[in-house]
């Protein structure tokens, strides 16, 4: 039972993370970061999302190019 | 919003998914049985009939500033790693899709494998290869779709962009008889990851609270901007990849 529900979460995570889960969690950060600007701050920070995507799409790209961190 | 984003971004997704599909398909129909194949494509489109008639209505309900965080983070996602395997492969840092070697692989599996009944099913490696691989492809279709009508409150739309892409697929599948190796599988990737992407950074940021500047139309900016950022950093790649270590380079999967 414990295995089949390991081979559902990890087949979920592949599905939706994929091989490199960093870019997940800037999203998430990023998104978390929106929202506490907007909310706490009155900040819109619209830029903010964009600005991390981007940049995490470059790390990663970075990361399977080369190996390094 | 403009309905023609949505329809286009989710038919093209669609037709790549169905694309991979077919090849599968086809590799278990002509090596195997036909009869066992169709068995299987059916129930996996059982499933993922039943997957959109349970996750549709109830994304519906979400009220959608929380939807639009949810599934723009999700989409967000995905379209990274979407658009990071593209460039990648773009950039000849994993090798191309290449729908011709994976359908001679799956066919000489498919030779090899021993046969046998199971219940109403007459080849059983038939039926699950023919349901593995439209239920794993299909599950990408579902997501995207599913996920882009909710955002958009247009599923019906976005269901049945996903259903002509299919439709398509499958009548050029049926009159070729051989997997469609020609579709510009990694550009049509590459466009989808760029419109995930563009669409998920749109929605999460909604959806977190923040107002862009010119509401929906800040999309004719941000698309562009993906895009751009996306050969940009293909470019980069392609020149590095003369200099890089050919141990650095991805595994292609």
């Amino acid at each position: 039972m414990t295995g089949r529900l390991r081979a559902f979460g990890a087949f979920w995570y592949d599905f939706i993370v994929g091989d490199d889960w960093r870019g997940a969690a800037a999203v998430a950060l990023a998104l978390a970061a929106t929202a506490l600007l907007v909310r706490a701050a009155g900040v819109n920070a619209w830029w903010l999302t964009p600005a991390c995507v981007i940049a995490a799409l470059g790390w990663s790209l970075r990361r399977a190019t080369t190996g390094r961190p | 919003m403009n309905a023609l984003p949505l329809a286009a971004t989710v038919f093209v997704a669609c037709a790549v998914e169905a694309v991979e599909a077919l090849t599968i398909v086809l590799a278990a129909g002509l090596t195997r049985e036909w009869r066992s194949t169709f068995q299987g494509m059916g129930a996996a489109l059982a499933v993922l009939a039943a997957v959109v008639a349970v996750a549709g209505p109830v994304l519906t309900l979400i009220p959608l500033a929380p939807l639009r965080l949810i599934v723009g983070g999700l989409l967000a996602v995905f379209g990274l790693q979407w658009l990071r395997k593209a460039i990648l492969r773009a950039s000849g840092h994993r090798d191309l899709h290449d729908e011709e070697g994976i359908y001679a692989r799956q066919v000489a599996a498919a030779r090899a494998a021993a046969g046998g009944r199971r219940g109403w099913v007459n080849d059983w490696y038939a039926f699950t290869l023919s349901f593995k691989g439209v239920l794993l492809e299909g599950l990408e279709v579902v997501f995207i779709a599913i996920t882009f009508g909710a955002s958009q409150q247009d599923v019906g739309l976005a269901a049945l962009s996903a259903l002509a892409a299919v439709v398509v697929v499958a009548a050029v599948g049926v009159a070729v008889h051989a997997p469609l190796s020609r579709v510009p599988e990694n550009s049509m990737k590459f466009a989808v990851g760029v419109m995930l992407t563009s669409f998920g950074v749109f929605w999460g940021a909604e959806g977190a609270g923040a107002s862009w500047p010119g509401d929906d139309a800040a999309l004719l900016v941000i698309v562009p901007l993906v895009l751009l950022v996306a050969l940009g950093y293909t470019a980069l790649l392609r020149r590095a990849g003369a200099l890089a270590p050919a141990g650095a380079k991805e595994a292609a999967r």
